[in-house]
């Protein structure tokens, strides 16, 4: 079992890093067979076309943050959810269905509530 | 026991994925030329390679081969040069648990869909990485949008598949299949259908639509506009490096095909093909279901105009995401209070 395990992830480690290595052959041969001619208006960042105003880091406004932090709610109500979905077959089997139903019923009306309010509160709102 | 017998194994499996999602990407881009333009009352691709211009693919490959590696003065170099592996090799990651037939897949993980979603999810960091380390403007807007819709798209895709997983009862793909080739009884007869024909249908269309959503195609492709941000995040990346940004979202859409084929469609299965014959024509069934949603991809692509930043944010988190959920709720009551 142990071993199983270990020999799943392990495939799922060298499937990575052959993924990882895909990418490293490909770019060793185009550095074997591509010119390289640096100067410094090729490294100068493209801005259509124009000379580049101001750095490349400018502040910028980040309207996503706030969506960064509803994700971050939704995200782990979805990894409460996923072990719930495997379980209801079990939960079923032994008569308990309708309860555990109802229970992951009140906590996403509860998450949608919290949506709801999000929306009200105008996240979705651009001005 | 971890033997040679197991790295043999692995090392196979491995160049036969390899194969597989090169391969297919290289159709998928030669499919996206030829059928985009023929929808455009154009021929497109004509002369590479002879006839049809089937060689036009390899012809691009070999273009970018010989162009220079630039990497931009002011870019953070390290991140810069990281952000292609990043988003192959989480793509590349997605074949090892996609079955090509019952004994064809690299492995059968008990995690199996929530795996899935982890690892492409990682694609995200990947392209952030790629806005942020280029040092551009549009670059940086780029990121930033794809970050935020990548994020947006990320859950009604999760409920989605958390639907099929309640219905399902296993989170294993092979799981899935099975479950969708067992025989359900519908008025004294006894049939088995995929899952898109019993009562997955919403599912199915909320994760076509945030997967085109998550591979940044038209109409959701604004992390990439070609007519506001020129590129967005790969404007910097020129010879290779783009061209394995390339391969990756052609690859990443041959896998969330494959996916959604696995799903929704029954996978390697189709109803009155024996056991015995899937293990042989189940990966030409499972190719041929990728290829009819590859080409929904693409007619999506030359039907629908672009939308707008916030109207984007506000499918997702208005409607996408409270009607995945009550999807939840509802396959959830039919299968354990009704049935």
């Amino acid at each position: 079992m142990r071993n199983q395990y270990f020999g799943d992830y392990m495939t799922v480690a060298v499937f990575l890093l052959s993924g990882a290595l895909l990418v490293a052959a490909a770019i060793i041969t185009a550095r074997i067979v591509a010119p390289r001619r640096p100067s410094r208006l090729k490294a100068t960042p493209y801005e259509s076309g124009i000379e580049p105003i101001g750095g490349g880091w400018n502040q910028s406004h980040i309207r996503y943050y706030v969506f960064a932090l509803l994700f971050l709610i939704f995200d782990v109500e979805a990894v409460f959810i996923f072990p719930w979905a495997v379980s209801t077959d079990y939960f079923k089997s032994i008569g308990n269905g309708a309860l555990v139903f109802f229970e992951m019923a009140a906590f996403v009306l509860i998450l949608l509530l919290g949506l709801i309010y999000a929306i009200r509160k105008g996240v979705l709102r651009w001005e | 026991m971890i033997t040679g017998w197991f790295w043999a194994d692995v090392i196979v499996k491995v160049i036969l994925a390899l194969a597989a999602m090169i391969g297919m990407a290289l159709v998928a881009i030669y499919a996206e030329l030829k059928v985009m333009s023929h929808m455009q009352h154009r021929i497109g691709p004509y002369y590479a390679g002879g006839r049809w211009g089937w060689a036009q693919p390899f012809a691009d490959a070999l273009k970018f081969i010989q162009k220079e590696d630039l990497v931009p003065e002011g870019a953070d170099s390290t991140v810069f040069r990281a952000a292609p592996y990043i988003v192959v090799a989480a793509t590349f990651a997605t074949f090892v648990v996609i079955p090509f037939s019952p004994s064809l897949v690299a492995r059968d993980l008990d995690l199996g869909v929530f795996y899935l979603l982890a690892v492409s999810s990682l694609t995200t960091l990947g392209v952030l990485m790629a806005g942020w380390s280029s040092a551009n403007k549009y670059s940086l807007m780029g990121g930033l949008r794809a970050a935020g819709q990548l994020i947006a798209y990320e859950l009604p895709l999760a409920l989605a598949v958390v639907a099929v997983v309640v219905q399902a009862g296993t989170m294993s793909l092979v799981g899935i299949v099975e479950a969708q080739a067992a025989p359900i009884t519908i008025g004294g007869l006894s049939i088995s259908l995929p899952f898109l024909l019993t009562g997955q249908i919403v599912s199915f269309v909320i994760f076509m639509v945030a997967s085109v959503a998550e591979l940044s195609r038209i109409p959701f492709d604004m992390p990439i506009a070609e007519s506001e941000l020129t590129m967005g995040y790969l404007t910097e990346y020129s010879s290779l490096r783009f061209t394995m940004f390339f391969l990756g979202e052609y690859a990443a859409m041959i896998s969330m095909s494959a996916i959604a084929a696995t799903l929704f469609l029954g996978g390697y299965w189709i109803p009155f093909v024996s056991e015995t014959a899937l293990l042989y024509f189940g990966p030409f069934i499972l190719i041929a279901k990728i290829s009819l949603l590859v080409f929904f991809i693409l007619w999506i692509r030359a039907t629908w105009p672009r939308l707008r930043e916030d109207q984007l944010q506000d499918m997702a988190w208005r409607w996408l995401i409270p009607i995945a959920l009550l999807n939840v709720l509802v396959i959830a009551f039919f299968k354990v209070v009704v049935f």
